[in-house]
């Protein structure tokens, strides 16, 4: 095997880690914060549908155009256009609170659409019987709704994961930090492909770790 | 006010009762239940049959509020539902059990915890709720499945606890749509007898919608059959069954009584059995078999029954027997004549 001898793999590693670590907190928040507005986001598209507990013509379109106008903007165009509104909220339009801003509004959009997705795969005879027992709407929504679909949700979480982790590679465009910007400085930039190659086995480590754990537990729950 | 000591307010008591669903555009707007007058008396069982699509579902979902009523009235236990907020109806729901074809169980839910969950909704406090679960998963034979969740009970296990979950709250009535038809014969009949027990041990009045009449002749009192949103014809489940007048209503009684053999059958009959074919209706309390008999034996007349069969039903019998007879014309004749005296008797 042919090992690259012009690398300056060995004096960058504590920034790896750090880069790393960069990644991770994005991530992390950006799930946290951007999982959760994307859920509530979902219950409103699904609970306001035609058919659905609250069904609300009105505001589901709102909610549907709104959705629909975001989700297919890529990243890195994404990432530009609430610049401005990053600078209002964070206080800054660069740097990594700016990048987080972004990815929670993109992550919120996306998750919402997934989530909801996965919120109308419970049958409509299991809301039916909750309601012939006098459980009121929102009682419905938290405690049959939910339950009933987490499998699938956390499956879709998993995967809003590893997208929220690609999204975070384009950081770099703002000064944002993590592996993604990292390997473009350091490695495409320099020329050195061992680092680009370290930064992409680290991410691929980290997305095989959160897939295993998404699809382990979600078969947990199916299995009962 | 007083009433006569004999005559019981009805349990359900439903007048003129319509639903409407807004058409599609370009369409005339067909109710999907339509001028129903229907009184169903505490402790009854009350069977509700029809065709899919003849209304039976949606008027089921109209005595507990799933569906709001067009106009009409609906009255369960004196209380007039219609024009009901959704939170009074949710206190009137703890009332009525309803159970379903497809069970309809919380999945990510035990046994207990589908059980716990309408005892949640009503507020029972948690010593009560475990003496009420575990009592009833005692009635439905299933004490051992309390911890098993839904997926891995056979079809007729979670509708054993579909029932037990209805009964938890108590209710004066039990509604069933079409709570038998997923399940195979066997399976049907056992759960045909759960809901007979439920009837007669806790006096619960049941609504059974259902398309089969196996549901009727097993479990029902009283029947009402539905056609294009309306009842065309209703009463006592023998007086139906023994006397069917609509069309809708004999396709139904035949499915599980025969009545005359069709005429392709007829011909395929004429063609093994020689003689005249004669349809006699034994009816509870008319003459017994062996006397109609008798009639043919004391003229030698040769006969063979070629169709149909003896009922038991509501603890009465009847049936409607296709016989072949067969002999010199004279006696043959006067034969006939004798048992049209005696029973209702049609030359086919």
């Amino acid at each position: 095997m042919l090992l690259p001898t012009d690398t300056r793999l060995g004096e960058l590693w504590p920034d790896i880690w750090q880069a790393t670590g960069e990644t991770l907190l994005m991530v992390a928040l950006t799930m946290l914060i951007g999982g959760t507005l994307g859920l509530l986001l979902a219950l409103g598209l699904y609970l306001t549908r035609k058919g659905g507990l609250y069904e609300n013509a009105v505001i589901s379109v709102v909610l549907n155009v709104l959705v629909n106008f975001f989700r297919p903007i890529p990243f890195i165009i994404f990432i530009a256009a609430v610049q401005p509104a990053a600078r209002l909220v964070v206080g800054t339009g660069i740097g990594m609170p700016a990048v987080v801003f972004s990815l929670i509004l993109a992550a919120m959009f996306g998750i919402a659409r997934i989530i909801e997705q996965n919120l109308v795969t419970v049958p409509p005879g299991v809301i039916e019987a909750a309601r012939a027992m006098g459980a009121s709407r929102a009682r419905i929504a938290a405690t049959v709704v939910l339950p009933e679909a987490l499998a699938p949700i956390i499956l879709g979480y998993t995967f809003a994961f590893v997208a929220v982790v690609d999204m975070s590679a384009v950081a770099g465009l703002i000064a944002g930090g993590g592996l993604g910007s990292f390997a473009q400085t350091f490695g495409y930039r320099q020329y050195d492909p061992t680092v680009t190659w370290v930064c992409v086995l680290i991410l691929v480590a980290l997305v095989q770790v959160i897939q295993l754990l998404g699809n382990t537990l979600s078969a947990r729950i199916l299995r009962r | 006010m007083t009433h006569p000591a004999t005559v019981a307010e009805p349990l359900v008591r439903l007048r003129n009762l319509t639903k409407t669903y807004p058409a599609a555009k370009g369409r005339n707007e067909v109710p999907a239940v339509a001028d129903v007058d229907l009184d169903i008396a505490a402790g009854d069982v009350q069977a509700i049959v029809g065709y899919s699509g003849a209304g039976k579902s949606t008027l089921v979902r109209l005595l507990n509020g799933l569906e709001p009523a067009t106009s009409g009235s609906i009255q369960i236990g004196g209380t007039e539902l219609v024009g009901l907020h959704e939170r009074q109806l949710r206190r009137i729901r703890l009332g009525i059990g309803m159970i379903f074809q497809q069970f309809n169980l919380f999945e990510s839910r035990t046994v207990w915890g589908n059980l716990a969950y309408p005892l949640q909704i009503a507020g029972v406090a948690k010593a009560e709720q475990q003496r009420r679960i575990s009592e009833l998963l005692h009635f439905v034979g299933l004490p051992d499945k309390a911890h098993t969740y839904p997926r891995n009970l056979s079809g007729g296990q979670k509708q054993r606890v579909g029932i037990a979950r209805a009964l938890t709250t108590n209710p004066s009535l039990l509604l069933a749509d079409e709570a038998t038809s997923a399940l195979d014969p066997e399976t049907t009949h056992e759960v045909l007898r759960l809901l007979k027990r439920v009837n007669e041990e806790f006096g619960t009045t049941i609504v059974a919608i259902t398309h089969e009449m196996e549901v009727v002749r097993e479990l029902a009192d009283h029947v009402a059959v539905m056609e294009n949103g309306r009842i065309v014809e209703s009463g006592a489940v023998y007086d139906v069954f023994s006397a069917p007048r609509q069309p809708v209503t004999r396709r139904f009684v035949g499915t599980v009584v025969d009545d005359e053999p069709a005429p392709d059958a007829l011909a395929a009959l004429r063609s093994r059995h020689p003689g005249r074919f004669v349809k006699l209706e034994l009816r509870e309390g008319g003459p017994r078999q062996a006397d109609l008999f008798a009639v043919l034996l004391e003229r030698g007349v040769a006969f063979e029954l070629v169709f149909g069969g003896i009922e038991e039903i509501q603890g009465a019998t009847f049936g409607n027997l296709t016989l072949a007879l067969d002999g010199p014309a004279t006696s043959v004749d006067e034969a006939v004549r004798e048992l049209s005296a005696l029973v209702p008797a049609k030359e086919l």
